[in-house]
């Protein structure tokens, strides 16, 4: 305890020190998130300065192996570095699909040059990482991937599609599901590493519904990759591709909590409603709106508690526990019904695209709706989640 | 905050659960109901449960209690709603122990609450006066005569009220109906000249009264708390009643779902078990999340009440109304899927649904708790 105490007086110190003023203001926008990579782009000097000295002292990736470039933490440690971090309202110094699902699976799978290779390049935010997982004929039924393998030797070649590769178009090395053996299905993928700037990737963003381009087609025509960069045992690649959708999972279940875009720009559903709607006596003025916005209040604070619950019960030894199953399915239920009630609450601020007649915020809440249709969809589905809650926890047959 | 249970609390649990399914199964009520039994719940069983600490369970041990505190009472009354318990848990412990414990005067608690840790005593709380839970519309006036009170006005849906031994009646001693202030609780024996009680028998074969009082004269030594400011313990004590309440149906929708998710392993059709139906499946993982999170927030209220922490009107609204919405959906659930045997007496499903729905009026419905979580939060 003591130990920790001290571990929290000496960040705070450096902290204080080494966090630049402008890192410790909100976000204005997306764009001002850094993911590093060869093309790194920083909303300012002081961001890449945040990033170097966090990288330095391997706090990028906190509870990685200092081996490797990490920060060496322990679990308490990395805690208290995070509320450090929350306390001065730091920005993250790095946003990194490397650093949330690569690297954890890198740690357990891949052999040591793979990860003396990989894992500091992620940690400093040097190379930019795309998962290659869906495609057009494998979504749901994600085993059921065809991009083609084939050893030739002394190196593999690869032929086929991706799609909903999130930023292919910016990132410099992709992880991707490859079928070696076509007439297995689990176990005939392996999993593969290679750098974006090969000869015959080509990735092309894909327009969504909200207006931006976040994920990609991702073509691969006769792509030459070293025998090296296979990551575990040649078709046994499903296992590391199960354990890395846990993570993307996680990482998406969070959102129900209400994060960027969320509205918070408009102080909260209750304050916009009044706002958008007016009050009577210090109510929201329809009945109805108010008591929509208490029932999505009153289901965010029981998932928030469930969550808090299943992470107690872990600490406790019980387990990852039975909980934990339905969060990607509540979550991001959650998030939907809490932006659908934002537009409703306003009104036609709330159905505006772009221009004059609309503050940012409200562009942002509008585009963040559109967005929020996909979380339901991507990292599997919420009937893909339900068919996992019916089969696995609760035992119904097939 | 503990969501997660101690050692100890994970042993009285078991010790409940056996409790209930052993001495207080489903036939229990059934027996009760058929027999029209006059009690409403067997006199030798709470004798038991008050032997077993159940009675005394957030009373001190200076009265006999065993002090185990919220989260203890939050599990015997979630194994209590598994089997449909009949007993005065509610009545008794949560609502006039509570409000002796809160507002009585030293004499008061030394005879009340040693009386209901040894299980010795009956009590019920006559506050609601119209279909709906209110508990600042209270008509019902006790007028100031000399050293005494003089109470006339018409209580209804008393929890156990034609069985107690001794009622806590909320009446208005000043200001009008709905006005907060002017509310006094009077601690007044049933058989007092002018008090009329009338069993109302309710569709979840449990215990309630309607009672009237006519010019019925209590000392003054009877008012418990302050004279005009009953609100503030009426208030407290119905959050734990909230919260008490919340627990049992915790265990109720537990309860459905676990015998419904067999039902569905079982009964075949088209020559499969019908749980092998995505239509089915679905709705059940939909109903598992929606009772993992019950039982969160059930543990949470728990852990406010006994941590005094300062949002336990906030949680306790968030768990009734929770609570109530989720039992009455799991259990039109649990009968739909159950098919026609779901409509029959001979299965529970349909016992549960009636407990349910009275377990939901009572201390306030999901459309009452919303509007007061709003409020309580300012929009």
């Amino acid at each position: 305890m003591e130990a920790l105490e001290k571990f929290r007086q000496e960040t705070r110190a450096w902290l204080e020190e080494n966090c630049p003023p402008s890192m410790r203001t909100p976000m204005t926008s997306e764009d001002e998130t850094v993911w590093g990579g060869r093309n790194a782009k920083y909303p300012n000097p002081e961001a890449k300065l945040w990033l170097d000295r966090m990288a330095e002292r391997g706090w990028t990736a906190p509870t990685w192996p200092r081996a490797y470039g990490g920060g060496g933490l322990s679990k308490e440690e990395n805690q208290v570095l995070q509320q450090e971090l929350r306390r001065i309202k730091a920005r993250p110094a790095l946003s990194s699909f490397g650093i949330w699902m690569l690297g954890p699976a890198l740690l357990e799978f891949a052999n040591e040059e793979q990860k003396k290779e990989h894992l500091p390049k992620i940690v400093r935010g040097e190379i930019r990482w795309c998962q290659g997982y869906s495609e057009p004929g494998a979504g749901s039924d994600l085993a059921g991937l065809q991009t083609k393998c084939e050893d030739k030797g002394d190196h593999y070649l690869v032929n086929g599609q991706k799609i909903w590769t999130s930023y292919a178009d910016k990132a410099d090395w992709i992880f991707c599901l490859v079928r070696t053996d076509p007439t297995k299905k689990h176990d005939g993928i392996s999993f593969l590493l290679f750098d974006m700037a090969t000869p015959g990737v080509e990735a092309r963003p894909i327009t969504m519904i909200s207006g931006a381009s976040p994920f990609c087609e991702t073509f691969f025509t006769d792509v030459k990759v070293p025998k090296g960069n296979l990551v575990g045992e040649l078709n046994k690649g499903w296992t590391i591709a199960k354990r890395l959708l846990q993570h993307e999972r996680e990482m998406i279940s969070g959102m129900g909590l209400g994060g960027a875009g969320s509205g918070a720009g408009l102080g909260g559903l209750e304050q916009a409603a009044k706002d958008y709607y007016g009050e009577q006596n210090g109510r929201v003025a329809s009945p109805s709106l108010r008591d929509h916005i208490t029932r999505q209040k009153m289901d965010g604070k029981a998932f928030a508690l469930t969550m808090q619950r299943s992470a107690e019960e872990a600490k406790a030894g019980q387990g990852p526990g039975a909980a934990s199953s339905i969060f990607k399915y509540y979550g991001t239920e959650l998030n939907k019904r809490r932006f659908e009630l934002l537009l409703e609450i306003m009104g036609t601020k709330g159905l505006g695209w772009e221009g004059e007649g609309f503050t940012g915020d409200e562009i942002t809440v509008t585009r963040s709706w559109l967005r929020s249709k996909g979380n339901s969809i991507e990292g599997g589905t919420s009937e893909v989640q339900l068919n996992v809650v019916s089969k696995r926890v609760l035992g119904l047959p097939d | 905050m503990a969501l997660v249970l101690t050692e100890e609390q994970q042993l009285l649990r078991d010790t409940a659960t056996q409790f209930f399914q052993e001495r207080l199964p489903i036939a229990n009520l059934r027996k009760l109901r058929d027999t029209k039994d006059a009690t409403g719940f067997d006199r030798a069983i709470w004798k038991e449960m008050s032997d077993l600490g159940f009675a005394g369970i957030m009373i001190s041990e200076k009265y006999g209690g065993t002090d185990f505190g919220p989260v203890g009472l939050g599990l015997v009354l979630e194994q209590a709603g598994r089997t449909l318990a009949a007993s005065p848990l509610v009545s008794t412990v949560l609502l006039c122990g509570s409000a002796v414990q809160l507002a009585g005067n030293a004499t008061q608690r030394q005879d009340i609450l040693s009386a209901i840790a040894a299980g010795d005593r009956i009590m019920a709380l006559a506050l609601e006066e119209g279909p709906h839970h209110n508990p600042t519309r209270i008509a019902t006036r006790a007028e100031a005569s000399g050293q005494a009170f003089r109470i006339s006005g018409k209580k209804t849906f008393v929890l156990d009220g034609h069985v107690a031994d001794q009622l806590i009646v909320a009446a208005r001693t000043s200001g009008k109906e709905n006005d907060r202030a002017g509310i006094t609780l009077f601690l007044v024996d049933p058989k007092s000249e002018g008090v009329k009680i009338t069993r109302t028998l309710m569709v979840d074969s449990r215990n309630a009264a309607d009672i009237s009082f006519d010019n019925v004269s209590v000392p003054a030594t009877a008012v418990l708390g302050s004279v005009d400011g009953g609100i503030d313990v009426l208030e407290q004590v119905l959050d734990i009643a909230r919260i008490g309440i919340s627990a049992e149906m915790l265990g109720l929708v537990q309860e459905v779902f676990d015998t419904t998710l067999a039902y569905l392993k079982e009964r075949k059709q088209f020559g499969k078990v019908i749980g092998s139906f995505q239509a089915l499946q679905h709705r059940m993982a939909v109903l598992f999340a929606e009772i993992e999170l019950c039982r969160s927030v059930v543990l949470d209220a728990l852990s406010a009440l006994e941590a005094r922490r300062n949002d336990v009107p906030l949680i306790a609204s968030l768990a009734k109304a929770r609570l109530s919405d989720t039992a009455t959906l799991m259990t039109n659930e649990g009968l739909q899927m159950h098919g026609g045997m779901g409509m029959t007496d001979q299965f529970d499903v349909g016992l549960f649904m009636k407990r349910a729905r009275v377990a939901t009026a009572s201390f306030g419905d999901g459309n009452f708790h919303r509007d007061r979580y709003a409020s309580l939060e300012g929009y």
